[in-house]
């Protein structure tokens, strides 16, 4: 999938990310939030946002990427548009999280990592989400739902367009 | 003994999110006392001395002790930075704090800012919080509008500033050293101790570092006096701490119970017992890396020396509950791809050994293990604990070691029977998702 959005900030953006490289005391400890805010703006984090961060930043294009390939959140490619993260760790699996993982496959006819052809779902399946009271948990568009069946999973996609 | 309701009598306050009713129920009443009585760091830190409260992240650490630490005479900047970069499996009492009581943290860590001379302060937060994140900021919002942080805090001539940093999924970042080196804009790499971040920590500056929870509860702790804090707990654990109930039981959540209190009284009489009547088969006390507890042991006492003489830990007060039915062998397979997956990859003991103990485990669950098996995973557990510069090792050595040790026969079983899995641990997802 390719994203049509162009790479740049708008001008309070930049004057954002500058008025915060400057309130820091090393202008390298803002670049979480410049990644989180190009994840926002540009749906995810491509080499050439890499590069236009770098730019911005006044940092080696190498270091942005160590950094983004660090942390799980930090995208390379555009994800549908609705990203499913399904916890199957230990507590969600021992509440039936395989069972939802099994559904969703057959469902939306992906594996975990990939984007169903129309864009419309992501699947992900994550490390602990911090939800475990209620598991299964899936995080999607920022919102937990939990005490997942496959009912109220299907329930759950029906109403996302 | 037993259930208390110190934080969590803010959790049944309906709207305790919003400023006016937290100052309701006393909300702020405690940073009020401090700064119009013109408290010292040193009086503070002596009231938490006296508190026995220990830290509520996982390690236990006497909290006084630790903010005693932070140098009195150092030039400024100080820093304090909250860690709420909750990601242990089974742990998740800080999104609760943080979603239904949030001015609680916002007065506790205001708080240790003054008693340690910190004038920023950094909350990193787990990426995934994204509603936690949003409910913190505005609670930030309203307390600066009050005059509760920011500039010349109630009048006074003491300054907080408060920042909300979001993290982007690395459990590693929940390490303190690491979280530290997270913030400052680098990958989350752990750093060797010493130097302490008390002494050299954000940018090389003194630094404290707190869980949520911790923090919490200093707010409380100066309402009802230190000893009488210290009392509510046992010798040397003051208090009480959440306990997050997750698994196989019929009524999973958060609990507030004073430490000291029995395993068993939580597991049965406020989770309400295993669900569907089942027997119990296995606990982890405290998060996914505390050493495995069978049911002869739940009647220990829920406290950080008691489940230290077990050899397991408190940690963070997540417990995972097992029946009769579970898998325990999937279980641990799943805890050593967690830790794999996780692992930073700084040191070769735990970058290449994580690696390696969940291939064996794979092996095993799937029914192809070699009699060498289990023990080389309890060799190669033992090669990585005390071996890494964090503690990720050891968090990924412990379970392997326990789990085999308590419940050996189960995976000897499974070695012998070419037992095939009924269900089926979902394949790595994204290479984001499991990198």
């Amino acid at each position: 999938m390719k994203t049509d959005k162009p790479i740049a900030f708008s001008d309070e953006q930049l004057q954002l990310i500058r008025s915060l490289m400057q309130r820091l005391p090393d202008r390298k400890a803002a670049l979480g939030d410049v990644i989180h805010m190009a994840l926002e703006e540009f749906g995810c984090v491509s080499p050439e946002a890499e590069t236009y961060i770098a730019g911005i930043m006044d940092l080696p294009a190498s270091y942005v990427h160590e950094v983004v390939t660090f942390y799980n959140m930090y995208i390379q490619e555009p994800v549908g548009r609705h990203h499913l993260m399904l916890c199957d760790n230990v507590s969600c699996m021992l509440c039936g999280a395989e069972g939802l993982v099994a559904h969703l496959k057959e469902r939306l006819g992906i594996e975990p990592g990939q984007t169903t052809a129309d864009g419309r779902f992501t699947l992900w399946t994550v490390e602990c989400l911090g939800a475990c009271e209620m598991a299964p948990v899936v995080l999607v568009d920022h919102k937990f739902h939990g005490n997942l069946t496959v009912q109220k999973l299907d329930e759950l996609l029906d109403s996302l367009e | 003994m037993g259930q208390v309701k110190l934080i969590t009598k803010y959790f049944e306050t309906p709207g305790c999110e919003k400023l006016p009713v937290f100052e309701s129920v006393g909300g702020y009443s405690r940073l009020r006392r401090i700064v119009e009585e013109e408290w010292t760091g040193e009086k503070i830190i002596a009231t938490l001395k006296a508190s026995s409260l220990r830290g509520l992240g996982g390690a236990g650490f006497p909290t006084g002790m630790k903010w005693g630490f932070v140098p009195k005479d150092a030039e400024p900047p100080k820093y304090l930075v909250v860690n709420a970069d909750e990601s242990e499996p089974g742990t998740f009492k800080d999104r609760h704090i943080i979603m239904r009581a949030p001015h609680l943290l916002i007065e506790g860590l205001t708080i240790a800012a003054l008693a340690v001379g910190a004038h920023e302060v950094f909350v990193y937060i787990r990426g995934e919080y994204w509603e936690p994140y949003r409910v913190l900021k505005n609670a930030l919002d309203e307390a600066r509008k009050a005059g509760y942080v920011g500039d010349r805090i109630m009048g006074s001539g003491r300054s907080v500033h408060v920042t909300v940093h979001r993290g982007a999924g690395a459990y590693i970042c929940g390490e303190e050293t690491a979280l530290l080196t997270s913030l400052e804009g680098y990958k989350g790499w752990p750093k060797l101790k010493p130097p302490f971040p008390a002494v050299k920590g954000l940018f090389r500056r003194p630094t404290l570092v707190n869980n949520v929870e911790t923090l919490s509860y200093v707010p409380v702790v100066l309402d009802i006096g230190p000893e009488e804090f210290a009392k509510v707990g046992i010798e040397r654990n003051g208090g009480a701490r959440l306990f997050g109930v997750s698994g196989h039981v019929n009524r999973p959540g958060i609990y507030e119970c004073a430490l000291g209190t029995p395993m068993r009284e939580v597991i049965y009489d406020l989770a309400g017992g295993i669900r569907g009547g089942k027997k119990l088969k296995a606990v982890i006390p405290g998060g996914s890396s505390c050493p495995v507890l069978t049911p002869a042991e739940i009647d220990v006492s829920l406290d950080f020396d008691s489940l230290a003489k077990l050899g397991s830990m408190l940690g963070s007060g997540g417990m995972i509950v097992m029946d009769e039915d579970t898998d325990l062998v999937k279980v641990l397979y799943r805890i050593c791809k967690f830790y794999s997956n996780e692992s930073c990859g700084q040191c070769t003991p735990c970058r290449e050994g994580t690696g390696w103990m969940t291939r064996i485990m794979e092996r095993v669950y799937r029914g192809n293990g070699t009699s060498q098996d289990l023990d080389n995973l309890v060799d190669i557990a033992e090669m990585i604990g005390g071996n890494t510069i964090c503690p990720l090792g050891d968090a990924a050595s412990l379970p392997v070691m326990s789990f085999i040790r308590k419940f050996r026969p189960e995976f000897e079983a499974r070695l012998s029977r070419k037992y095939v899995p009924s269900g089926e641990i979902a394949s790595p997802g994204a290479e984001g998702a499991t990198r």
